[in-house]
């Protein structure tokens, strides 16, 4: 604890660098994953086309893609822009599934008297479908959250900036404080925004607590 | 009025599920779709409002070809009601309610203003409106679905099977509140079932489908129970419906008979069943005059519970058989507007009057 008030000034850097390169894929990957969620839900050949890519990149380990992605996208090796692609990618790999999923969820009947209401089908995206995905999705969001912000740590290990090179360094200068607060602070950062998380969908969707208030209600009878 | 003129529905895969289908669905009357599953009852609803494009033929509300224009804008004046109700999850009542006239751009203010009338119109207490539909029982959804699709007070409303995942106490219910709200509204109605009593009770005329999209026979309930044109619709129709019938004849031609009573504190007559009255002459039940075991007074342990009563002037033969039929004594006890007892009927009286109402009846 020591260490860190002594170095609150890189501490704070690493924490602010360790946020932007973990966050802003997170928020890029689901801009990106709604439309092609929705593309994957419309047809069945575009289904299984999406979920199929999207597994594969999310099997590529993340090391390799930091390292192959500069030569792709024109970037220098060190160019933070390629932690920022490679971890949207990943975070786009696993939300373009759950989006499907979330949008298959939502019942027929609902969809079907939406049209009959006469709501036109964007429209009907926007205000019905896509919100009762939301529970869905947000469980989604917050595994890919989460990942994120542990993945940015392996690429300190070939020289990003982020918490993870508290790891690093620590181990090179042989400093355990270092190391330890770093493990530390991953893991208060993974947290805190897991509850931030968790905290929006519940103010999002009033009425998915009321259902669920009313389904442990009906276990306690 | 909505008209069915040859219209065809046949599917990518080769299904017929409507075939040449001509009918028409009156002006501010109910008008009931029934027949076995894979009928095209459904499917035929669902084209009035383009939720399914016919294949050929011609389809119009209110003279207007359906066809013709943007189906978002059809839809939007075509009031809409699905079973289990269909209500968005996420939205509050008040705000299911006020969907459609939100979508024709009146404000949401507007719309839910005109919602709290709705409520009030389809019997939701007002507290609810600030709930969610998983929030309310199944019928009281029902009653959501049905405010909501008279949100926009549209001309015509389409209702599939609205009533079928209710259990059969609340589906009498909202069948009988759905008659009360016609009476006031007189909406263009074509009600979806397959359930041949609840298209008997609500239609002002039925069409009885057959699998493969025909139209068996498209008649009055009392005529489709009296003269079914074949052996389909008679099957279809049931077992009881010489009895059933007798619900659309008049019984105004039935004789009303003595009828002997007794009120409670009086002594306990000598023989011969006798109804039981209160002090304002209303039926508690009966007594039959042999037995005695409360004493030599009536008392209100002697009562034997009583059958149906009969409404003298408003009854029809069903209800007049009933009450002789339920009664303990075999004579029915016929009751006046202010439920005092008028007199009794029996069921040869009941049995005697048919011919006469038969012939009296328009319909048959």
């Amino acid at each position: 604890m020591d260490w860190v008030f002594r170095n609150s000034g890189l501490v704070l850097e690493l924490t602010g660098q360790h946020i932007v390169f973990s966050l802003v894929p997170v928020l890029i990957g689901l801009v990106l994953a709604v439309p092609l969620g929705w593309l994957a839900n419309r047809t069945a050949l575009g289904r299984s086309l999406t979920l199929n890519v999207a597994g594969f990149l999310y099997t590529l380990p993340s090391l390799a893609l930091f390292v192959f992605l500069p030569p792709i996208i024109g970037t220098r090796i060190l160019d933070p822009l390629n932690v920022i692609v490679a971890l949207s990618v990943y975070v786009l790999a696993l939300l373009v599934r759950t989006v499907a999923d979330a949008l298959d969820a939502v019942p027929e009947t609902v969809v079907n008297s939406a049209t009959a209401m006469g709501f036109r089908p964007g429209w009907r995206f926007l205000t019905v479908e896509l919100p009762m995905a939301v529970p869905v999705i947000l469980a989604g969001l917050r595994v890919a959250a989460v990942s994120s912000i542990s993945l940015v740590t392996v690429g300190s290990v070939i020289g990003f900036g982020g918490l993870g090179k508290m790891f690093t360094e620590g181990f090179q200068r042989e400093i355990p404080q270092q190391t330890i607060s770093g493990i530390v602070l991953v893991l208060l950062l993974a947290v805190v925004v897991d509850g931030l998380l968790l905290l929006a969908g519940r103010t999002l969707t009033p009425w998915d607590r009321s259902a669920r208030s009313r389904r442990t209600a009906g276990r306690a009878v | 009025m909505i008209e069915f003129r040859g219209v065809t529905k046949r599917f990518p895969d080769g299904t017929v599920a409507v075939h040449e289908l001509d009918l028409v669905a009156e002006q501010g009357r109910i008008t009931v779709f029934v027949g076995p599953s894979g009928c095209g009852k459904t499917t035929s609803v669902r084209m009035i409002n383009r939720m399914i494009e016919p294949t050929s033929g011609e389809l119009r509300v209110d003279g207007r070809d359906v066809l013709a224009g943007d189906p978002a804008d059809l839809r939007r004046g075509i009031g809409y009601v699905i079973q289990q109700a269909g209500l968005f999850p996420h939205r509050t009542i008040v705000d299911n309610i006020a969907t459609v006239p939100v979508l024709l751009g009146r404000g949401r203010r507007e719309g839910r203003s005109r919602a709290m009338e709705l409520m009030e119109t389809v019997g939701l207490d007002p507290s609810m409106a600030r709930r969610y539909p998983n929030q309310l029982s199944g019928g009281q959804q029902q009653r959501v679905g049905v405010a909501r699709a008279l949100a926009a007070d549209p001309p015509v409303l389409l209702m599939d099977e609205p009533f079928s995942a209710v259990d059969p106490v609340v589906r009498e219910n909202l069948q009988d509140e759905l008659l009360r709200l016609q009476s006031e509204l007189g909406k263009t109605i074509v009600f979806v079932t397959h359930d041949i009593d609840e298209a008997i009770k609500l239609g002002d005329k039925v069409a009885v489908f057959r699998v493969g999209g025909t139209l068996a026979q498209y008649d009055e309930p009392g005529v489709l129970l009296s003269r079914p044109v074949d052996e389909f619709v008679d099957t279809f129709v049931g077992r009881d419906r010489g009895y059933r019938g007798l619900g659309f004849l008049s019984s105004d031609t039935i004789p009303i008979g003595e009828l002997p009573t007794v009120g409670l504190g009086d002594p306990v007559p000598e023989q011969g069943w006798h109804a039981v009255l209160d002090g304002e002459r209303r039926p508690l039940g009966w007594i039959d005059g042999g037995h005695r075991p409360g004493g030599a007074t009536v008392s209100e342990g002697d009562v034997v519970p009583g059958g149906s009563l009969y409404p003298v002037g408003s009854g029809s033969l069903r209800g007049a058989l009933d009450a002789a039929l339920s009664s303990p004594s075999g004579r029915g006890v016929a009751v006046d507007a202010d439920g005092r007892v008028a007199g009794s009927i029996s069921a040869d009286d009941v049995l005697t009057a048919l011919p006469d109402a038969r012939r009296h009846d328009p319909a048959a």
